[in-house]
């Protein structure tokens, strides 16, 4: 059982990495990944929103989506769930930490249109996780996307000094280093068994 | 009268022209990446995608235009969303009717279309402004220039990756596969190669 939880979530998080398997979140991976410190608070705030995400549209699946015999309507409320999960995280965070949301304020209302988000929904039915599984699912993804983000950053930040053909400057040189990227995390796919 | 007919039509067509190359969603905008590189393992992949994202596009952009008057201001991304949330069901139920192995290959990306921000964009920023023509046009002209690079993607990425393109055989059997393409690190490496190639054209015509 233990084991079981363990593995899916350096599954989600390592060798099948959202962004670099998958390419979900790709937008605010390009987008948010200049500064380091930006990184930070743009994978906190996904983290957060994905686990809770996970959380909340599993119950609705299992307790009213299918009970009802409604699956046709997933697409809709997911989404409409998602949007009003950060809705609430960001007016939650609001009103008890405001040096928190001054850190994640601005990131928050990004994460409703991350692929990410929504992916990690639909894998989760797809996969047909239990409750406590799909939480882990979540966390490790989300884990998996600050991680990409880190280091993306972290190369972004070095890549300044760098002398990139003009061309090649800003989206271009961005997902090829995430290609090289996604090639190196491939080096773990042994890790564990599909 | 003639005049501004004309002057009419050439806006018209600048509304479908500029989503080809001037502000091409993938190249110039850097939208929708999820499943630009998701898909295009395949030619065929990259046109089914392109098709069934164009579909919501022009379908959510005419909804979009007809009831932009009616939307409170505040409500909208919400009402754009479950807009386009109704037509991906359409789509995804579509292709799973009719084309049930390429619907499998897709996998969750049809239903990701939801969150494909060119579509959002596209709402935002033109069919909950403009009428429900230039919206049509608008909405038109991007989906031919994303399905055409995903194309060009698809293509390129199968011929290296698999000798094909649309599954007619190409390469002789005498060319090694490139293994890497048909994985995502190919996708993201051929993606930022295109990108610098597009950019660098542009320069090039521009300085001309």
């Amino acid at each position: 059982m233990i084991i079981n939880l363990v593995l899916i979530f350096i599954a989600a998080a390592i060798t099948q990495n959202f962004v670099l398997t998958y390419f979900l979140g790709i937008c605010p991976f390009i987008g948010v990944s200049r500064k380091l410190d930006q990184a930070i608070g743009m994978g906190v705030a996904t983290t957060f929103v994905m686990t809770l995400a996970a959380c909340v549209t599993w119950l609705i699946y299992h307790f009213i989506l299918v009970r009802f015999g409604l699956p046709f309507l997933q697409y809709a409320s997911f989404i409409i769930v998602i949007a009003s999960l950060v809705q609430v995280v960001e007016m939650f965070i609001r009103k008890t930490s405001p040096a928190l949301y001054r850190a994640l304020g601005i990131y928050l209302p990004l994460i409703t249109t991350n692929c990410a988000i929504l992916g990690l929904t639909l894998f989760m039915v797809l996969k047909e996780y239990t409750f406590l599984e799909g939480i882990i699912f979540g966390l490790g993804a989300g884990c998996g996307f600050t991680l990409a983000l880190l280091i993306m950053a972290g190369i972004r930040e070095e890549l300044e000094c760098c002398d990139i053909p003009k061309p090649l400057q800003g989206a271009g040189i961005t997902l090829i280093i995430a290609g090289l990227l996604a090639l190196s995390f491939m080096g773990f796919g042994g890790l564990i068994g599909k | 009268m003639n005049n501004v007919c004309n002057q009419t039509c050439t806006g018209c067509g600048k509304e479908f022209s500029k989503g080809l190359w001037r502000q091409n969603p993938i190249f110039v905008q850097v939208l929708g990446m999820c499943p630009t590189l998701a898909v295009t393992t395949k030619a065929l992949f990259g046109f089914s995608m392109g098709m069934a994202t164009a579909f919501v596009l022009i379908c959510s952009s005419l909804a979009v235009s007809v009831i932009r008057k009616l939307v409170p201001q505040q409500v909208r991304i919400a009402t754009f969303t479950v807009i386009i949330a109704t037509f991906v069901t359409c789509a995804d139920y579509f292709l799973q009717a009719n084309f049930y192995t390429i619907s499998k290959e897709l996998g969750p990306y049809v239903p990701l279309i939801v969150v494909n921000c060119i579509i959002l964009g596209r709402q935002e920023a033109f069919a909950s402004k403009n009428g429900v023509f230039r919206s049509l046009l608008d909405a038109i002209g991007m989906s031919v220039g994303f399905t055409a690079v995903l194309i060009l993607l698809g293509s390129i990425r199968e011929l290296l990756g698999f000798g094909t393109i649309f599954n007619f055989k190409i390469l002789g059997a005498g060319f090694e596969h490139w293994v890497i393409m048909a994985l995502p690190a190919g996708a993201f490496i051929t993606l930022g190669f295109l990108i610098g190639l597009f950019n660098w054209m542009n320069k090039k015509s521009k300085s001309n």
